[in-house]
């Protein structure tokens, strides 16, 4: 194939490299940032580490607080993809291979969830969760941030089964299989990229929650990852290198996550964006 | 009404199949349907419907908190709508909400096109101008707070490029701290803007393109006339998504300025949690979130009518179109 190299060339590669610039240097200034002092950081806010200086990450790593929020942030993250994905694709294959009066207004109630946001609801949930005795409860921020993703969830998942020819279920009728064993051992495995899309959204949505835990969680010691990184900030505002050490070490899981599934974030984006 | 409408299998949503309906009884049917509906229906209802209604139900009484909640009529909205700092809030959201169509559409639109082209590390680059994106708003703020402190790593870079002469109280300013949060909006959500074009521009066929080069366009013509218009439907989602995303904007302000300073950079939602949680104005604060909730309602159901309808037919408008 012949390329044919423009003037534009040079050009494009200097607007890369600017946004590649003002993109990654936050995230080294933080990164590297942890591995200076406090005093280098102040003497010089810009520079290297010199000498590189580990204790701050340590500090970080081995503390209590930091795996504490982690681990927070794991649970509350996968109670709200699993109810999202598994009570979403159940209402899902229902409202795709069903036919029953009402099914269109129904779905229709569920897509107008796209529109509420959570903000709006989270004073009114605030005093639900209180009335339902789910304040420091990871539940009480896994239930509504599930119900949240439930709208996109079934947006997504519902055409993707519809497409499933209907020979494979009357097939696996013919084998003796029931609707919801033709839902279980078919049409869930068949389902698989658009259950990755849709599972995917909903964990890097509520691991990135701000907003609804902040209202749900006072007690430090149930505080996600968000949480604590903003209270560690206002906490030690004077230990800039501790704040950025901490601050990097909680960035790691989503950036590793990320490359990990940037195909599917990408795709499930996309994908939810284009109906 | 409902046992009769059960019907055959279907191949398509909204399209009967028509081979011989296979009947499994009217009565397991519906057992199915009900166990496979009722925990979405109830997780949705309760944690989603019942608290915008609850919240509707709230805001037409006085109650703040630990005193017994009296009837108030419209006064709670009469005080939302003439409190100047909501309104000034509600202006900050249009400005913001403004400028990211209006600043980071084009230069969105810009850097796709640019990362369409067959550049060295494609792959890698497209990484790293997303990877903001998957930060969560709270490790934006706090990185970009440290950073925008006075002699921190910003005024730096002023001084270095010479520019020391226009370094400012980035967040200390009332007249300037909405534009450094929107700076730093920008950086986080671009990359998902450029993701969503490029997207866009890679469903677009090659073929389309060459033909019009063929035909004489330069490359501007191609672009300003084919290219961009296929690329509509994508342009106007980014737009209502960006909307919406201003109009709730929260985390990032709550931990840079807490709306400060003087309310300078208050959104609807820090207001909303500054009366409501903060001081425990629960029925003002419900009428807050239902103002909030209503307008960008307003704005999603105009949106929709008269920008969105042909893009989004069939994912809100139901599978009949």
């Amino acid at each position: 194939m012949k390329r044919r190299l423009s003037l534009g060339t040079p050009f494009t590669y200097l607007v890369v490299l600017l946004v590649v610039g003002v993109t990654v240097v936050p995230l080294l200034f933080t990164i590297l940032g942890g591995f200076r002092t406090n005093a280098q950081i102040n003497n010089e806010p810009v520079g290297w580490p010199s000498p590189w200086n580990l204790g701050n990450y340590t500090d970080v790593l081995s503390s209590d607080v930091f795996w504490q929020a982690m681990g927070n942030s794991t649970l509350i993250s996968v109670i709200t993809t699993g109810l999202a994905v598994g009570v979403g694709a159940m209402a899902a294959f229902a409202l795709s291979r069903y036919t029953f009066a009402g099914r269109e207004s129904l779905y229709t109630l569920f897509t107008l969830g796209l529109l509420f946001p959570l903000t709006a609801a989270a004073l009114p949930l605030y005093l639900l969760l209180r009335e339902l005795d789910l304040l420091e409860n990871p539940l009480g921020v896994a239930l509504p941030q599930a119900a949240f993703a439930l709208p996109i969830t079934i947006v997504i998942l519902r055409p993707f089964m519809a497409a499933i020819p209907a020979e494979l279920e009357d097939a696996a009728a013919m084998d003796g299989a029931g609707r919801l064993g033709f839902f279980w051992r078919i049409l869930i495995p068949l389902s698989r990229p658009a259950l990755t899309t849709v599972a995917i959204l909903a964990f890097v949505t509520s691991w990135n929650a701000y907003l609804l835990p902040l209202l749900v969680l006072s007690d430090p010691s149930n505080f996600t990852l968000p949480l604590g990184v903003a209270a560690f900030q206002s906490q030690f505002s004077q230990d800039t290198a501790r704040i950025l050490a901490y601050t990097a070490a909680s960035m790691i899981p989503a950036i590793g996550f990320f490359v990990f599934a940037e195909r599917h974030i990408v795709g499930g984006l996309t994908g939810s964006v284009k109906g | 009404m409902t046992a009769s409408a059960v019907t055959a299998p279907q191949s398509e949503a909204g399209r009967v199949d028509p081979r011989p309906a296979r009947r499994p009884g009217r009565r397991g049917t519906r057992l199915e349907l009900a166990l496979l509906l009722t925990p979405a229906l109830v997780l949705f209802v309760g944690f989603v419907l019942l608290p915008i209604a609850v919240a509707v139900y709230y805001s037409f009484y006085k109650w703040t908190g630990f005193s017994p909640r009296t009837p108030y009529g419209l006064g709670n909205y009469q005080r939302v709508l003439e409190d100047e700092v909501f309104r000034s809030a509600l202006l900050h959201n249009l400005i913001i909400a403004a400028l990211s169509v209006v600043i980071q559409l084009p230069l969105s639109i810009a850097l796709a096109l640019l990362l369409n082209r067959k550049i060295r590390g494609r792959a890698v680059l497209r990484l790293v101008v997303f990877a903001p994106y998957v930060l969560s708003e709270a490790i934006t703020a706090v990185v970009w707070l440290l950073m925008l402190q006075p002699g921190g790593l910003v005024d730096q870079l002023f001084n270095a490029a010479g520019l020391g002469g226009l370094i400012q109280h980035w967040l200390a300013d009332g007249d300037l701290v909405l534009y450094t949060l929107f700076v730093v909006i920008t950086w986080k959500y671009i990359g998902f803007g450029v993701i969503l074009l490029l997207a866009g521009l890679q469903s677009i066929p090659a073929e389309l393109r060459e033909a019009a080069s063929t035909d004489g366009a330069s490359p501007w013509d191609t672009t300003r006339h084919i290219v961009l218009p296929l690329l509509g439907p994508t342009i106007r989602i980014w737009i209502f998504l960006s909307v919406i995303g201003s109009l709730q904007l929260f985390d990032l302000v709550w931990i840079m300025t807490l709306g400060g300073p003087a309310s300078a950079s208050a959104t609807m939602a820090t207001y909303l949690l500054d009366h409501g949680f903060s001081r425990y104005e629960f029925g003002f604060g419900s009428a807050v979130a239902v103002v909030l909730f209503v307008v960008c309602f307003i704005f999603a159901l105009l949106y929709q009518r008269f920008a969105l309808r042909r893009d989004l037919r069939g994912a809100l408008t139901g599978t009949k179109g």
